[in-house]
C-alpha cells in the first residue's frame, strides 16, 4: 500500500521543502553549519589519531649500553630490559649497525663518517619499543637503574606534549560533537513542527477525506530525510575541497615528518559517508520526534 | 443508514450539547438539521464522521456502531462518506483537479481510473472547464461546487454537509441545493445541517429541527421554523 503512493510522498516531501523555502533555507543552513564543525572536529581528531598512531608507533628508548659490559652482561640486560613493566620488545643494534644508520640518515655528507670505520665510537644500543608509549618516562626511569646502562635516548618533552595535547583534543571534540548533533536534532525536529503547524489545515482536510496516519506522515518524515542529507552535502563540498587544498599544496610539499595527514582517498569518501549517515540519522530522529509530539493522532 | 441512540455529548468544558438524540435516517433521504445557533447541529454532524465521541449512545452507521471505533478505524469510515463545510476546506496549493483527485489519493486508486472519475464528477458539478484553476481563482459557489465534487468522487451512500451555503448568496444556493437534489437522485443520502431559510421552505424535505441538544421537531416535509 505505502509503496504504490511512495512516488506522490517524494514528491509532496519535496514540494514542502520549496513551499516553505525561507524555513528550509535556514534550516539547511544550520544543519550545515553544524555538520560543518562536526566534520571539521572529525577531520581534526581523525587527523591527529593518525599522526599520534605515527608517532607512537616511533616512540622508543634507545639504550646506550656501557662499553664495559663483558658479552654474558649484556645478554643479562636483554632479559633485564624485557622484564621491565610496559616494555614490548627489545632489539639489539650493535654499534657497527648505528653507524650504518646514521651513514643513512646523513646522506651526501656521509663520507665524514668514513674516519670511524676503523675506530667507532658508537656505543651497542638495545632499542626498546613500548607497549604504551604515553607512559615512556616512567619505563624509562626503570631502565635507568639496570646496571650497565650508559645513557637513555628518548624523545621526552616534545612526545609528552603532543599526548597531552591529543588527549585534551579528543575529549573536547567528543564533547562538543555530542552537543552540536542534540542541537542539530531540536533544529530540525522544529523545522518539521513549524511545517507540521503551516500545514495543519491541510493534515486535517487529508483527515476529512479518509487518509490514514502512516498516510498523513510519510511526507513528513522523508522530508526529516531531505533536510538531513542537504544539510550534510554542504559541508562534504566544503570539507573536501579544503581538505584537498591543503593535502596538496600544503603537506607534500612540506614534507615535515611528524606533518603526515591522511590521504584523501578514501577518507573524503569516509568523511561524507560519515556525514550523510549522521544527517540523516537525525533527520529521521527529528521528525520522529516532532510527528510524535504534533501529529497527535 | 444513520440511527442514533440515547445519544449524550458533553464537552470537557461542561457544555451539554447533546442532550438524548434518538433519530433514524434511511438510506436514499433528504434531511435538513434545523434549529438555533448553539443548538448542536454541528455536533450532531460530527458524530456521524466520528469528529467527535459521543458521551454515552450509539451511532450507527450502516448497522455499526462508530462510537466505538478505534481511531485507526476512521479513515475506513470517512472514505464512505462525503463531508462538506462553510468554509470549502480545498487546499489552496492544489488545484481544482487535484483537490477532487486527492480523495481518491488517500485510497490508492489507480491514475487512469482517477481520471475518468475526477472528470465525471466535475462535469456534474459544472466546473471541468477550470480543473487547472486554484481554490483563490474560484468564486465561493464554485470552490463549494468542487469541495462537493470532492466529496462524492468515491461514490459515496452519504453526504453530510454542515451549513454548506453559510457564506453564499442567494442565487448560488440554490444552484447549490440543487446539485445535492441531483446527487440525491442518484441515491445518496444527503444530510445538511443548514441556517437558510428560503432553501428549506423552497425545497421541501424532511426537516429535523434541534434545540438545546435535543430534537424538538420532525417532519417529512417540513418547513424551517425560525425567523432567521
Ligand atoms: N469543541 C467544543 N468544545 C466545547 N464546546 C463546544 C465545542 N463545540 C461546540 N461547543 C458547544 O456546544 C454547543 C453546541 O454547539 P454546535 O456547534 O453543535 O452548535 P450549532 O447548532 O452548530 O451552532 P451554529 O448554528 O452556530 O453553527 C454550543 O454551546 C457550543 O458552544
Ligand atoms: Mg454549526
Amino acid at each position: 500500500m505505502i509503496f504504490k503512493s511512495l512516488f506522490y510522498h517524494f514528491k509532496e516531501s519535496w514540494k514542502n521543502l520549496f513551499r516553505n523555502a525561507w524555513m528550509t533555507f535556514a534550516s539547511v543552513s544550520s544543519v550545515a553549519m553544524t555538520l560543518l564543525i562536526l566534520g571539521g572536529f572529525i577531520v581534526m581528531t581523525m587527523n591527529l589519531n593518525y599522526i599520534t598512531q605515527g608517532v607512537e608507533n616511533k616512540v622508543e628508548i634507545r639504550v646506550h649500553i656501557d662499553r664495559t659490559a663483558e658479552k654474558d652482561e649484556v645478554t643479562a640486560m636483554r632479559s633485564k630490559l624485557e622484564h621491565v613493566k610496559n616494555v614490548k620488545s627489545v632489539e639489539f643494534s650493535s654499534k657497527d649497525d648505528e653507524l650504518e644508520l646514521m651513514r643513512e640518515s646523513w646522506g651526501k655528507n656521509s663520507s665524514v663518517l668514513d674516519m670511524f670505520e676503523q675506530n667507532n665510537p658508537l656505543h651497542d644500543v638495545y632499542v626498546v619499543k613500548l607497549v604504551n608509549p604515553q607512559d615512556v618516562e616512567k619505563a624509562a626511569k626503570d631502565i635507568e637503574s639496570i646496571d650497565f646502562v650508559d645513557k637513555l635516548q628518548y624523545g621526552k618533552g616534545f612526545v609528552n606534549n603532543l599526548f597531552n595535547v591529543t588527549r585534551i583534543g579528543r575529549y573536547v571534540g567528543i564533547g562538543l560533537i555530542v552537543g552540536l548533533i542534540f542541537t542539530t536534532i531540536f533544529l530540525i525536529s522544529n523545522t518539521i513542527k513549524i511545517t507540521i503547524i503551516a500545514r495543519r489545515r491541510e493534515i486535517e482536510i487529508m483527515r476529512l477525506v479518509g487518509a490514514t496516519n502512516a498516510f498523513i506522515r510519510w511526507p513528513f518524515f522523508l522530508e526529516g530525510i531531505w533536510l538531513g542529507t542537504l544539510g550534510a552535502a554542504i559541508p562534504i563540498g566544503i570539507l573536501s575541497l579544503a581538505y584537498y587544498y591543503l593535502y596538496t599544496n600544503v603537506v607534500e610539499r612540506l614534507n615535515v615528518q611528524f606533518l603526515q595527514l591522511l590521504p584523501p582517498n578514501p577518507f573524503l569518501y569516509q568523511l561524507a559517508g560519515i556525514l550523510i549517515g549522521i544527517g540523516s540519522i537525525i533527520g529521521v530522529l527529528a521528525s520522529l520526534m516532532s510527528i510524535r509530539k504534533f501529529l497527535k493522532v | 443508514m444513520i440511527e442514533m441512540i440515547d445519544v449524550y455529548k458533553s464537552y470537557p468544558n461542561g457544555v451539554n450539547a447533546l442532550n438524548g438524540i434518538n433519530i433514524k435516517i434511511e438510506p436514499g433521504e433528504f434531511v435538513y438539521i434545523v434549529g438555533p445557533s448553539g443548538s448542536g447541529k454541528t455536533t450532531f454532524i460530527k458524530m456521524m464522521y466520528r469528529e467527535e465521541k459521543p458521551t454515552s449512545g450509539a451511532v450507527l452507521i450502516n448497522g455499526k456502531d462508530v462510537a466505538s471505533y478505534k481511531n485507526s478505524k476512521i479513515p475506513l469510515l470517512r472514505r464512505n462518506m462525503g463531508v462538506i463545510f462553510q468554509d470549502y476546506k480545498l487546499l489552496t496549493n492544489l488545484n481544482v483537479y487535484e483537490n477532487v483527485a486527492y480523495s481518491l489519493l488517500v485510497t490508492e486508486e489507480t491514475r487512469t481510473r482517477m481520471k475518468r472519475r475526477v472528470m465525471d464528477v466535475l462535469e456534474l458539478v459544472g466546473l471541468k472547464h477550470k480543473i487547472r484553476m486554484k481554490p483563490q481563482e474560484l468564486s465561493g459557489g464554485e470552490q463549494q461546487r468542487v469541495s462537493i465534487a470532492r466529496s462524492i468522487v468515491r461514490n459515496p451512500k452519504l453526504v453530510i454537509a454542515d451549513e454548506p451555503t453559510g457564506n453564499l448568496d442567494p442565487e448560488t444556493s440554490i444552484g447549490i441545493l440543487k446539485l445535492f437534489e441531483e446527487i440525491n437522485a442518484l441515491g445518496t443520502t444527503i444530510v445538511m445541517a443548514t441556517h437558510n431559510k428560503d432553501l428549506v421552505n423552497n425545497f421541501r424535505h424532511r426537516v429535523i429541527a434541534i434545540e438545546n441538544g435535543e430534537i424538538v421537531r420532525d417532519e417529512v416535509k417540513g418547513e424551517y421554523g425560525y425567523d432567521i
